[in-house]
């Protein structure tokens, strides 16, 4: 444990100083190098704006109308029928709409059931074992302008049922 | 997809609200929704600058040439259209490095500059190409090594180990990126055999 806290700890420092070390080396103007580069970031991280602000404000008003609360409650028994822990379900289908709102409702089920119980197991598996699809869609796409995704969304979201199903699979094999 | 996606979540929402008398909810939606993009977006300036200018940095020493050519014979399989000199190739193995480790503030600008890349190479069309959906799909199925984050949370509400979740994760996560991968690819002849291989 000491170990894993100890590289997430210098793992980012060190890459940076070896970047650093290896572009001297190569001879290259790093800090001038560094700058050109960032100038680009900028520019990308406004372009994104209006594709997130668009994506934002419909996930937020499906949620707050109470409407993602009445899907929930349609699809929880199905989920339910296939083994997902009826805690769980919130969790699981929010993961792929809302990563904020994902991470609010793991803290929640860690902080109720306790992050050593099998349901926040379950919940620190789920969280770490995917990632929020429709913001990487809106992120990358948007970012470099494809307007058309092709079936992107599509596998993105059948890859979060796989992740939440073998989750589950994987946690009641381990803890349970 | 996505227009129709974006308008039934946005009506459904407003349709639900005249029902279930969240009327005043959904105008506060409106704006905090708009609001925490922008945010987000702001927030991610200065992640941006920070990894761009030093992944040009990486790339100007040829740093990335060289990681691109060690997991090569693996990555190429997995982009059969991307050449395999082509500076996406690059992109994409820092990208995927960078969420193994849980890194997933380096992770996005690495990510978006592969995706310029891939953009590139299908020549700047604006629809997504087979690279693109199988670069997405082993995304948001990222295979995680250390998820910091929970861990971190784990730790707050004081857990006995909170690294105890690493294992499973990296199974669970390993699992949905193969799964990821071979969703990727029945869509893909899906495509193909109605014509167009796209």
């Amino acid at each position: 444990m000491t170990v894993i806290n100890l590289i997430s700890l210098w793992l980012i420092p060190v890459i940076i100083g070896f970047i650093l070390i290896y572009g001297t080396i190569k001879k290259v103007p790093t800090y001038e190098t560094f700058v050109e580069g960032g100038k680009e970031g900028i520019q990308i991280a406004f372009s994104i704006i209006p594709y997130l602000v668009g994506m934002l404000v419909a996930i937020t008003v499906f949620r707050e109308s109470g409407a993602l609360d009445f899907l929930m409650n349609l699809i929880r028994p199905y989920l339910m029928s296939i083994g997902i822990p009826a805690e769980i379900v919130p969790l699981a289908i929010i993961r792929p709409i809302s990563g904020n709102a994902a991470l609010g409702i793991t803290s929640d089920l860690i902080a109720t059931y306790g992050p050593d119980s099998f349901i926040g197991r379950l919940a620190s598996t789920m969280q770490g074992s995917t990632d929020t699809t429709l913001y990487i869609l809106t992120v990358y796409f948007g970012a470099v302008g494809i307007k058309k995704m092709g079936d992107a969304l599509k596998v993105g979201l059948l890859a979060d049922l796989i992740a939440i199903i073998t989750s589950i699979i994987v946690v009641t094999i381990v803890f349970g | 997809m996505v227009n129709i996606i974006w308008v039934v979540m946005t009506v459904v929402g407003i349709v639900f609200a005249m029902i279930n008398g969240t009327m005043d909810e959904v105008n506060k939606a409106i704006f905090e929704g708009a609001k925490e993009a922008v945010a987000i977006c702001i927030g991610l300036i200065s992640i941006l600058v920070f990894w761009l200018g030093l992944m040009n940095i990486a790339q100007e020493a040829g740093l990335l040439h060289r990681l691109s050519r060690i997991f090569q014979p693996f990555i190429s399989r997995l982009f059969p259209e991307v050449p395999k000199e082509h500076p996406a190739m690059g992109f994409i193995i820092s990208n995927m490095i960078a969420n193994l480790f849980g890194l997933g503030n380096a992770a996005t600008p690495m990510g978006i500059k592969a995706m310029e890349q891939l953009k590139i190479l299908n020549d700047n069309k604006s629809s997504a190409s087979r690279s693109m959906i199988t670069f997405l799909a082993i995304n948001t199925s990222s295979i995680t090594l250390i998820p910091t984050t929970v861990i971190a949370i784990r730790m707050n509400y004081g857990s006995v180990a909170p690294t105890e979740i690493v294992g499973t994760t990296l199974v669970a996560s390993l699992f949905s990126t193969a799964a990821a991968i071979m969703i990727d690819r029945y869509y893909y002849y899906r495509r193909s055999k109605k014509g167009g291989g796209r």
